[in-house]
């Protein structure tokens, strides 16, 4: 009885190839061919015109920007997230299923949109146009403004990650720790962050990666100033779109390794949280 | 501990249940300035200014042919992508949770690929990949079919942005699935389809339904993937995310939030389902 | 250090948790909250302890209002239903933990903390796990961590939360005996919660039972046994048998409804009557368990079953089996109206 149960549980050796193969051809299709692609465009006519590619000016500040938009959108939604979690999944109050709703709310808006939404804010018809003008202070079109879109795509990224992780840790440990003493930031940095690290490094990554990577919002916001308002994306788009080929994929090179890396740190994160035991996410 | 969470979500007279812990006004207060500054305030913008158009003036963008060719082809595209991946997608959660086989890690590490890569990057590599002359494309050129500048190359993009959300919903629950249910199953004597059908599949459905209505909605609004392979071709394979950007560039700005607000509703209807279904199938205790 | 609890009243929402709460505790006892869940116990012990705050009432530490003091402050060593140990520290971290939050001018050096940390690692009898994870140890290990980590910190008080609930019987035997051998030789102030009876009488100088958050009974072990002072004490407390009046009851010499309350190991058994107040009644079931035998008997118009224990040298001296027809009187019994009763089965 045992054996022919285990048996019947598992498909035939041809069934399971033929999944096992459908998978991995569906796999290699659309996420493998792609990814090496990249890499072999890029170095199709050589190292040195890739090199030329990489060493543009203009491709310069596309890598600067991006990483001082990623480098603030980053840390501002790394504080909002540890607040909102903290407020969440620590405390009982009213609206709390509203507020988890509404934080997921960027998710849910097109790129494009989300761009459109600072234009309608702060573009010379906007709300704030006007006034903006009349102070001569430019935010659409760029940097302020670049900022701004990555940082609404980005929004959620971080909280998605600690709320349920931090409900599902409870608020017990805090509470030993205040009866043991310890202020409210003693308990914080002692207590609650070193249980989240994992999860925190975990939003952190994606975020960065998704930061970096944004190309529709930024796209409607940054007026395309060549060597100021362009992100990495949008300069491998203008490059494209010029049939310089080598070079749009050069730079987009880059961009898919910063993928593989986020790939690779995040699979990282995954296994040493599973090593120490503690969930990365929550129930 | 139990009984205390339980009474506490009764608290009705105060608005938060006491705590020891400190922080809450801090950590609140900041949460919902910061929402407010960066989420609420500028969405609520899309909507004030589609009042300046009126209904009469939001009828005519909707009516509007091109207007409607987009909306079509974005969500009869993103339908179909979504359709290949559910199907693709539960066949690749199956491989990776119930098989082994050499490189098992590097693929499911993989599998995240399309959240991690740029859209840009996707796009520019998808059009070359498909183009009539491209590694794929020429094979599909071979039989007189066109990928790359046709609604065809849209799904392709479309298929690989929402890859990951049907593989990764459905993978945890399949790992829940109980041997022992299996094996319950067989041993009643039904055969290894009968199984996947009356045992495992309803109980994955929920999470299929989840994966398919997230990709779904993530392909609706997807932009940099799409403008490279599309063409763009008005009537034919334009997305109304570039719609919205195209209206933009000629300051119609009217008329570009008017289609955001349409997006905007179908995605917030997608995502009331979403969430709906997951609220039922958790009253059900299934997940 | 003792502790004064005035008129203390704890709503969540619509639903009382505590019911006008008065309680004494004295400077070293050891006492036990006990009740079934919900009945406010824990509730009472997080007032106690600063995690949670009381509507009304008044809580005083030897004397002196506690209630603008919050937790950290109020110098009481809380051990968690689920310990609630720091997963990412090593059990010595853990213990030294409240040691190394003091404020700068009241910290001791590091070598201090070392030595007082392994002092109560070896109190708990647990220094050789100094260097795991909490996710390392065992149930019970864990237990006794929690408390060193608790008493790290010398508090006045002490405070469990169901010490015991999470453990399998063996351990939790072990654990309780421990517990009282550690009060005894801390005489720390104590007040554990907990839903286990055996746990209560065994471990606790004085017992308090809780119900629907109010207070039954405050008594020593024996007390609460031997004269529960009301129905549902009888109830919680050891099983007992119940005797409407009108019926089965003669020697109440009650009228009207009430009901009397009969512990299995209160009733004489006997071939013939013992008086005239005895009652008739057939033997269904007889049943040796460890030391003591159980029969099960059943009167004559009435299917519900009484209980009766009786040791077993005594039962050897007149075996009974099923279908005797024997007589039992009650040796000792109280008397509650049915106004009490009602609400007792409510419970």
């Amino acid at each position: 009885m045992a054996i022919t149960t285990r048996i019947a549980t598992h498909e035939s050796k041809a069934v399971t190839l033929l999944f096992i193969g459908v998978a991995l051809t569906y796999l290699l299709l659309f996420l493998g061919l792609p990814l090496f692609a990249v890499f072999y465009q890029a170095f199709s006519k050589g190292w040195d015109l890739y090199w030329v590619a990489l060493q543009e000016p203009d491709a310069w500040s596309a890598i600067k920007l991006t990483f001082i938009a990623a480098g603030i959108a980053v840390p501002c939604n790394l504080v909002f997230g540890i607040a909102a979690a903290w407020a969440i999944a620590k405390f009982e109050f009213k609206g709390k299923s509203l507020l988890i709703t509404l934080i997921d709310l960027p998710f849910a808006v097109s790129p494009v949109v989300s761009g459109l939404v600072y234009v309608l804010l702060f573009g010379a018809q906007g709300w704030f146009g006007e006034w903006l003008q009349a102070h001569d202070i430019k935010l659409l079109f760029a940097v302020p403004g670049i900022v701004l879109a990555t940082i609404f795509v980005t929004f959620p990224f971080i909280a998605r990650e600690l709320i349920p992780l931090m409900q599902a840790q409870g608020k017990e440990e805090e509470e030993a720790a205040v009866s043991l003493g310890a202020s409210g930031w003693q308990t914080f940095w002692r207590v609650t962050l070193p249980n989240i690290k994992w999860g925190l490094m975990y939003g952190v990554i994606l975020c960065n990666a998704r930061a970096m990577g944004e190309f529709g919002a930024v796209s409607v916001v940054s007026g395309h100033i060549r060597g100021m308002t362009n992100t990495m994306p949008l300069h491998v788009e203008i490059l494209y779109n010029e049939y310089n080929f080598v070079a749009a994929f050069a730079v987009a090179s880059l961009l898919a390794l910063l993928a593989v890396v986020t790939l690779a740190v995040k699979s990282l994160v995954e296994w040493q949280a599973k090593r120490s035991g503690e969930p990365l996410h929550g129930a | 501990m139990a009984q205390l969470a339980a009474s506490s979500k009764r608290v009705t007279t105060r608005f938060r249940a006491h705590s020891v812990l400190p922080g809450f006004n801090l950590a609140l207060g900041f949460t919902l300035l910061y929402l407010s500054l960066i989420v609420l305030v500028p969405l609520s913008a899309l909507f004030f200014k589609t009042a300046t158009l009126g209904w009469g003036g939001f009828f005519d963008v909707l009516t509007n042919d091109r207007v409607l060719s987009s909306l079509r082809v974005t969500f009869l595209a993103s339908l179909a992508a979504a359709v290949i991946n559910a199907f693709f997608g539960l066949i690749v959660a199956w491989v990776l949770v119930r098989y082994t086989f050499p490189g098992k890690r590097i693929v499911d590490a993989l599998v995240d690929l399309p959240f991690a890569l740029p859209t840009a990057v996707a796009g520019i590599t998808l059009a070359t990949l498909y183009a009539p002359h491209g590694w794929i494309g020429q094979y599909f050129a071979a039989q007189g079919i066109k990928v790359a500048y046709t609604p065809l190359g849209i799904v392709v993009a479309l298929t690989f942005i929402g890859l990951p959300f049907v593989v990764r919903t459905v993978q945890p629950v399949l790992e829940d699935v109980e041997a022992g249910v299996e094996e319950a199953a067989a041993s009643l004597g039904a055969g290894r389809w009968d199984v996947f059908r009356r045992v495992i599949f309803p109980a994955i459905f929920p999470a299929l339904l989840t994966g398919f209505s997230l990709a779904f909605a993530r392909a609706i609004g997807e932009y940099g993937s799409v403008i490279f392979i599309a063409g763009n071709m008005p009537y034919i394979s334009e997305i109304s995310p570039l719609l919205i950007v195209a209206k933009l560039e000629q300051y119609d700005y009217a008329g570009a939030t008017a289609i955001a607000v349409i997006m905007l509703l179908i995605s917030f209807a997608l995502l009331l389902g979403v969430n709906a279904l997951q609220w039922w199938t958790s009253r059900r205790g299934v997940r | 250090m003792s502790i004064t609890i005035e008129n203390i009243n704890k709503h969540f929402g619509a639903y009382k948790a505590l019911d006008n709460i008065n309680l004494e505790v004295n400077s070293g006892e050891l006492i036990a909250l006990l009740g079934p869940s919900g009945c406010g116990k824990t509730s009472l012990l997080r007032i106690i302890g600063g995690l949670e705050l009381a509507d009304s009432g008044k809580l005083l530490f030897h004397g002196e209002d506690v209630e603008a003091r919050d937790a950290r402050e109020r110098n009481v060593g809380f051990v968690f239903q689920h310990y609630a140990l720091f997963r990412h520290m090593t059990v010595f971290e853990n213990v030294a933990f409240g040691l190394r939050v003091k404020p700068k001018k009241e910290r001791h050096h590091e070598a201090e903390i070392q030595r007082r940390v392994h002092e109560l690692l070896n109190l708990v009898q647990l220094d050789w796990l100094a260097d795991r994870y909490p996710a390392q140890l065992s149930g019970g290990q864990r237990q006794r961590i929690a408390l060193a980590r608790a008493l790290a910190v010398e508090p006045k008080i002490l405070l469990l939360d169901e010490p015991f609930g999470a453990l399998d019987a063996q351990v939790r035997k072990e654990l309780r005996r421990w517990l009282r051998r550690l009060h005894d030789e801390l005489h720390i102030t104590s007040i554990f919660v907990t839903h286990d009876q055996e746990e209560a009488l065994e471990v606790a100088d004085r017992v308090v039972v809780m119900n629907k958050g109010k207070i039954e009974q405050v008594g020593t072990p024996d007390e609460v046994y031997a004269a529960p002072a009301s129905p549902f004490v009888y109830q919680f407390i050891g099983n007992v048998n119940l005797f409407h009046s009108r019926d089965h009851a003669p020697w109440t010499e009650q009228h009207g409804d009430a009901v009397a309350y009969v512990r299995p190991h209160d009733i004489d058994i006997s071939r013939t009557p013992q008086d005239d107040t005895a009652l008739p009644v057939e033997v269904k079931l007889v049943r040796a368990i460890g030391s003591i035998v159980r029969i099960e008997v059943s009167a004559d118009d009435s299917s519900e079953l009484i209980e009766i224990e009786l040791s077993r040298e005594r039962f050897d001296t007149a075996p009974l089996v099923c279908g005797d027809r024997v007589f039992i009187r009650p040796r000792q019994f109280r008397v509650f109206e049915t106004g009490d009763a009602n609400e007792l089965s409510a419970a």
